[in-house]
């Protein structure tokens, strides 16, 4: 059997959309599995299912060669039985355990003195040296969660799975751990799944996505896939980012960097960013169009391009075009017409610097 | 002062409060992780003794416990002597008069466990018993310390379920209360008077520790 992970599962909740959800991917050493949604799409009961601490009414749940659930047949295995480390959100750190005690916590199967060893990689791995006695109400929002995480890999689990891991974090702290989750998902080599509404964290920590809405899963790809092809407008209004394209900031000055994508270049803010691959994101709603020769307006970045598609939904027109990369604009008819656009036609964009999106490309 | 009725007070405070937190950890456990819809009917019988006159809830007992009941016969065949006007139905007793006194504290503390942190500890591969003297016993030591503590009280001043199950026997089942009613009917106010004095001293002690207690543990495990 091919390495995969597929989930098919039915649950009702009174007062709330049924959950009908349906994946199915195959899974490496270190696969992300992103389950996108607004809140209330059911990503977080998928997840809480995998774990085995939600029972769907009815379906299966397969992980590689075994059925961690399958109703047809009855069989249910308890979350103690599967292997996974699970990582909720606002992390649930035992408050009578310290840092050292949380961690060790899933480790009663071993030896002391292999618990001590084990306890020991990860308070390295984990950068909380110093901390090994401290309670979990004494330590900062980032270092909270990486007991958690630390806690949660210990007893080496199969599959990891993560609850928005870093939405309980000031925005700083998150932007600094988004990288840095990333490089450790990879370094320990297991599979995970994660649960996010945040595009960005999509972006940067995910191999496959899932988005979901009102309990279905609307498509199933590659990140950057799904944000730049959405297979239909619920999965781009999920998504609400249109335009990902690959680049690279060649220069940065004080935060104001400059990329390049395929010969353009692009203003947008991201601190600290140089000479590193991004990906640049731009919300259809934040691109201007002005006709071909038009005055100077404050907008940093002015491309000329080619409309390749109008398509209208509602009062709105969603512009397509070709400026070197593709570019998605989102217009009024009024505008639209005014500036008699049609596929074929040139236009100038202008983007501020500010709605240029930087978002580290994962190695 | 009759320390005999002190002693035997005492014990019987004491072997109760124990009894309770051995029968009362896997009732209130039961109480509240269980999701059978008729719950309630069995919360409703463990609030019983709440309301009950203690002579109600004695007289049954009484009853439940009589050589015409099989409960008794049974005890009476096995033991050798009957249950009613010993200290054993009297323990029995005070362990159902006292039973939501233990249940309802220790039910609360499990409750404010947060549900998350049990379920992290099952996914860690904890069964439910580890998980429960790991993890929810640990979080709960206020709550178990004060339903033990205010049963141990609660039996200390029991006076009703006593007179009617464990009689009036000088050194067996004649507990501090019964001895104080006693005196005041021997018109010995003065005998009356130290007995209660003490008693009132001991369970206002017992009280300060249990809201001492439960004062220091909120301050050492806030709750969110």
């Amino acid at each position: 059997m091919a390495a995969e992970i597929a989930i098919d599962i039915r649950k009702t909740f009174p007062g709330r959309a049924i959950i009908r959800a349906q994946i199915r991917y195959p899974v490496e050493a270190s696969t992300v599995l992103i389950l996108f949604g607004p809140s209330g799409s059911g990503k977080t009961t998928m997840l809480r299912s995998v774990a085995g601490l939600e029972w769907p009414d009815e379906g299966a749940i397969r992980f590689i060669s075994r059925t961690w659930l399958d109703t047809a047949s009855n069989i249910r295995v308890s979350p103690q039985d599967r292997q996974i480390g699970y990582m909720p959100q606002e992390y649930a750190l035992f408050p009578s355990h310290t840092v050292e005690g949380n961690i060790a916590y899933g480790l009663g199967c071993l030896t002391p003195t292999d618990r001590k060893k084990r306890v020991d990689e990860l308070v390295d791995l984990f950068q909380l040296r110093g901390l090994e006695s401290a309670r979990p109400r004494e330590l900062s929002g980032g270092q909270q969660q990486r007991v958690a995480l630390a806690r949660a890999v210990a007893p080496r689990p199969q599959l990891l799975l993560l609850d928005e891991p870093l939405s309980a974090l000031d925005a700083p702290t998150r932007l600094q751990l988004r990288g840095e989750l990333r490089s450790l998902l990879k370094q320990l080599a297991l599979p995970s799944m994660i649960v996010t509404h945040d595009w960005e964290e999509a972006l940067t920590l995910g191999d496959v996505m899932a988005v979901m809405s009102e309990g279905t899963v609307l498509q199933l790809g590659a990140p950057q896939d799904v944000f730049s092809r959405p297979a239909n407008a619920e999965v781009a209004k999920v998504v609400g980012v249109e335009t990902v394209v690959q680049g690279q900031v060649v220069a940065n000055d004080n935060g104001l960097a400059t990329v390049a994508v395929n010969g353009i270049t692009l203003k947008g803010l991201g601190q600290g960013l140089c000479g590193t691959g991004v990906y640049v994101c731009i919300r259809a709603e934040d691109v201007v169009l002005e006709q071909a020769g038009s005055g100077m307006t404050s907008a940093r970045n002015h491309l000329i391009g080619t409309v390749t598609e109008v398509a209208a939904y509602g009062v709105m027109v969603q512009v397509k075009m070709d400026c070197g990369f593709p570019l998605t604009a989102m217009v009024t008819r009024g505008a639209m017409e005014d500036l008699q656009l049609k596929a074929g036609s040139s236009v100038v964009a202008a983007i501020k610097a500010g709605a240029v999106h930087l978002v580290p490309r994962s190695s | 002062m009759n320390w005999t009725a002190i002693w035997v007070t005492f014990k019987l405070a004491s072997l109760t409060a124990v009894a309770l937190l051995v029968i009362g950890l896997p009732i209130a456990y039961w109480l509240t992780y269980s999701r059978w819809r008729w719950k309630f009917l069995v919360e409703s019988v463990v609030a019983l003794p709440l309301v009950l006159p203690p002579t109600v809830l004695g007289f049954y007992i009484l009853v439940a416990i009589g050589p015409h009941s099989p409960i008794g016969r049974f005890y009476t065949d096995v033991v050798g002597q009957p249950l009613p006007f010993s200290f054993q139905g009297l323990l029995l007793a005070s362990i159902l008069y006292s039973l939501p006194f233990a249940v309802q504290p220790f039910a609360s503390a499990f409750d404010q466990v947060d549900r998350k942190l049990i379920e992290a500890s099952w996914t860690l591969g904890l069964s439910k018993l580890k998980t429960f003297f790991k993890l929810i016993v640990p979080l709960s030591t206020a709550g178990l310390i004060t339903g033990a503590v205010l049963s141990f009280a609660h039996t200390l001043g029991e006076f009703g379920v006593v007179l009617m199950v464990g009689g009036n026997i000088e050194g067996v089942t004649r507990t501090v209360s019964i001895d104080i009613y006693d005196e005041v009917q021997a018109l010995n106010y003065t005998g009356a008077a130290k007995t209660a004095a003490f008693l009132l001293v001991v369970s206002y002690l017992v009280l300060l520790l249990v809201y001492a207690i439960n004062r220091n543990m909120w301050i050492a495990w806030p709750r969110k």
